[in-house]
């Protein structure tokens, strides 16, 4: 008899979702001024989760003129001040951590193992290490007493809805801006539960404002006169158009754009240790991850062997409802990102990709992507190229650490990438020679508030995390 | 869950030639992949979040109640004691007599006989620690004396500890050969043979790269088991070396076609702690390992809270540590 495991559901009734939500406008939820709404379903079952407000041009007027009137008195406070707040925040954070994680599981589709033991972790540590510079801004090395830029318009993605709030948020209330934030149209539920813990901390009004809506409203944002500051997560496709709207502007502007990271594995690597470090790369969050390591580049020497233990590990993943406590691998976010996995997938094995998928059965509802992986792949193979942002690896050869280095930068992206070896001087060498904002080594995707974080290239520009984080929000 | 399947990429033949001298040895052993500790220990943590609930406790915990090396390794053992601990191994909760036996009793050899005689017919084996348990620290002559005894006395498995002083020292073939010469003085005058768990006292041996060497060097070596620890030191059986014992064992019958068991023990108290080695086995080895003849707990009060645990699913409630025997 085999060892099946029960289903481990995480309870759906610690968290009450309303049917309806409406934008969180100078401390107040209000409806959207044209009366507009959409709908968020959860992507594991495409069940319809609320409906939720689209704000209009008039909304993004209305927050940015509330986040401008709470500018003044916000900024006045000490930085002590500001600090009680955030550290208010963080606690209210872990204290309701199990209702946003199951939330956060719900509307975005990604394993409750990951919300609870990753992403409110890190959130709630963002904020507490940010609470901590707010009052200590004199000794971060940029000037006697560095001044906020003003309102800070932001707009996030969909793979980490409430990380990538607090990536953004903390920081720049901590340096004493406001915020207008715009979350993705498929996973606003997150940031409007953060509402709720803004106004049970007693956050002052129109501090923190939140618009839900499309592009359209995250262009409306970004391109307002009132804004000071922008800060953008998401695809280099869209973050080209910000640069161009801003471009002129006395706007700042951080970008935080794709990826095609390179893992690579050296003959020398801690083998088992190197195939959880590539399974966590690509698979951990289905692959949607900005700085995914989705290029394998293994040392030709070791290619089977190494391929041969990442199969029989792919084989072990434990695919589907991604509220049970045992799933590995959740939902993909939405039919037009499933979509788009599908066609790149088709056209890896169209120009001659040898495609291998690990065998699980997939619910017959929601959108659902079996891990993947690609192997002889080469350079000039679209899978190599294109960010994927799904759970698909490429495996590509290499057979010196020149080589490896030549391979890893060849690409117009710059955010990531990983190194597998057990010589250290080697970790130190080919580290060095990477374009890459983030180099781990004999590990992958670990994130800290403290580390800075962002993109070479079409990666991006600015830093968000650690005291490089405070620089984007501060008038130097 | 698939089960781990592999087919042999090289024969034993392949890696006679590893063991040919000491220099050919230390060559092998020192050009295994090495490991990565942040790595591993990631890794066993991830797979002690497993929720095992309902139907999946019970199988675990009837399956680790199976699993259990049910041993008592005291200065101040006796006839008596081993005669009551073999009692509570063939029926280890007589309220229920569907809970299963214990996989064997696990005595010193002096006290094998009783612990035969005791579990006559029931099928629950005798296990017997040799070779100067726990330290050993004897001749080569006097190991093996220690083994033919506890043989000769009836047990059907040795678990015999490794020189750990020999291997820290690296003389790798002096402990290849010692293990060989413990194989040996398991032979029984029929042909059969005890079946031979080595033990490497992971605690002493202190790096999982010093660990994994001395997983391949007791394969090598014609191990039938691999043992953690002897549970007489500061750190015994833990996730993270448990875990490694597993992938050696997997990666070994992927080269050899060869399965060999593995056996934590020492420090597993829980029925918790026991379901968390279970889901290692079953994500690491696969389904082909998950009896005992391929796994065992060494443990003595592992057994009563399993009871427990099985009384609270059987009956909904817990009964408390009074309603379990203590031998």
């Amino acid at each position: 008899m085999a060892f099946e495991y029960a289903p481990a559901p995480e309870s759906r009734a610690v968290v009450d979702i309303r049917p309806t939500y409406g934008l969180f406008i100078d401390g107040e939820f209000r409806d959207a001024a044209d009366g507009k709404v959409f709908k968020t379903v959860s992507p594991s079952t495409e069940e319809v989760l609320a409906e939720v407000a689209d704000a209009g041009a008039a909304d993004v007027d209305a927050a940015v003129a509330a986040a401008r009137r709470a500018f003044g008195p916000w900024s006045a406070l000490p930085g002590a001040e500001r600090g009680k707040y955030l550290y208010r925040i963080a606690r209210i954070i872990q204290e309701r951590s199990r209702e946003l994680a199951v939330l956060e599981t719900l509307d975005n589709g990604k394993p409750i193992r990951e919300t609870r033991d990753a992403d409110l972790p890190l959130v709630a540590a963002h904020f507490f290490y940010y609470a901590g510079w707010a009052d200590k801004l004199k000794h971060a090395g940029f000037g006697p007493e560095p001044r906020p830029l003003g309102v800070a318009g932001q707009v996030i993605p969909w793979n980490f809805p409430l990380l990538m709030l607090a990536w953004k948020i903390a920081p720049a209330l901590a340096t004493g801006n406001t915020v207008v934030l715009k979350p993705a149209e498929t996973t606003p539920l997150s940031a409007l539960f953060f509402a709720d813990i803004c106004r049970q901390a007693g956050l002052p009004k129109g501090v923190v404002n939140i618009l839900t809506g499309d592009g359209r409203a995250g262009a409306a944002l970004v391109a307002h006169e009132g804004v000071d500051k922008v800060a953008f997560t998401g695809s280099t496709a869209v973050g080209k158009e910000i640069a161009r709207t801003v471009a002129g502007t006395r706007k700042k502007v951080t970008l935080e754009l794709g990826g095609k990271g390179a893992n690579i594995v050296f003959d020398d690597a801690p083998i088992d240790q190197a195939v959880e470090g590539i399974v966590n790369g690509i698979f951990f969050n289905q692959g949607q991850v900005c700085c995914a390591g989705s290029r394998l580049l293994v040392q030709e020497s070791i290619q089977d062997e190494l391929l041969d233990s990442l199969k029989r590990r792919l084989a072990t993943l434990r695919v589907g409802d991604p509220l049970d406590k045992n799933t590995d691998v959740g939902a993909i976010n939405s039919a037009e990102q499933l979509a788009r996995i599908t066609a790149l997938a088709e056209t890896g094995e169209a120009e001659g990709a040898e495609r291998w998928s690990a065998p699980c059965e997939l619910p017959d509802s929601g959108y659902w992507f079996a891990p993947t992986l690609f192997t002889g792949v080469s350079q000039a193979h679209t899978v190599a190229r294109e960010e994927i942002f799904g759970p698909v690896l490429s495996v590509l050869t290499f057979r010196t650490p020149d080589e490896a280095v030549a391979k890893a930068n060849n690409t117009p992206y710059g955010l990531s990438a990983g190194i597998w070896t057990e010589k250290g001087s080697r970790i130190l060498a080919v580290a060095n020679k990477l374009r890459a904002g983030v180099v781990w080594a004999n590990t992958f995707n670990k994130f800290d508030p403290t580390s800075p974080f962002g993109g070479y290239k079409e990666s991006g520009s600015g830093r968000e995390g650690g005291r490089h984080g405070l620089e984007a929000y501060l008038d130097v | 869950m698939p089960s781990v399947t592999s087919t042999p990429t090289a024969g034993t033949a392949a890696l006679a030639d590893a063991t040919a001298s000491d220099a050919a040895l230390r060559r092998f052993l020192h050009g295994l992949p090495g490991v990565d500790a942040v790595g591993l220990e990631a890794r066993a943590a991830m797979l002690g979040t497993r929720s095992i609930k309902t139907t999946a406790k019970a199988y675990a915990i009837d399956l680790a109640i199976s699993m259990i090396d049910l041993t008592t390794l005291e200065g101040a053992d006796t006839a008596g004691k081993v005669r009551s601990l073999s009692a509570k191994g063939r029926r280890p909760d007589p309220t229920d007599p569907e809970t299963p036996k214990v996989a064997a009793i696990c005595v010193y050899p002096d006290m094998v006989a009783t612990a035969k005689e005791a579990l006559a017919g029931s099928g629950v084996k005798v296990a017997s620690v040799a070779t100067a348990f726990p330290a050993g620290r004897a001749a080569l002559p006097v190991k093996l004396a220690d083994t033919r005894d506890a043989v000769a006395a009836g047990a059907d498995e040795i678990d015999m500890v490794i020189d750990r002083g020999a291997f820290l020292s690296g003389r790798y073939l002096q402990v290849f050969e010692e293990i060989r010469a413990v194989k040996e003085a398991c032979a029984r005058e029929d042909g059969s043979a005890a079946r031979l768990k080595v033990i490497f006292e992971t605690g002493e041996l202190s790096t999982y790269d010093n660990i994994r060497r001395a997983c391949w060097l007791a394969m090598l070596a014609g191990a039938d088991f691999i043992k953690t620890s002897t549970g007489k030191v500061g750190v015994n059986a833990t996730p993270p070396n448990t875990l490694l014992l597993m992938e050696a064992a997997r990666d070994f019958h992927a080269a050899t076609g060869t399965r060999i068991g593995v056996k934590p023990a020492g420090g597993i108290r829980t029925t918790k702690d026991a379901v968390k080695y279970l889901v290692m086995v079953n994500e690491t080895l696969g389904e082909d390992w998950l009896s005992n003849e391929w796994f065992r707990f060494g443990a003595s009060s592992l057994l009563n809270d399993l009871l427990m645990q099985r009384q609270k699913l059987r009956t909904g409630r817990y009964s408390g540590p009074d309603y379990v025997t203590v031998d």
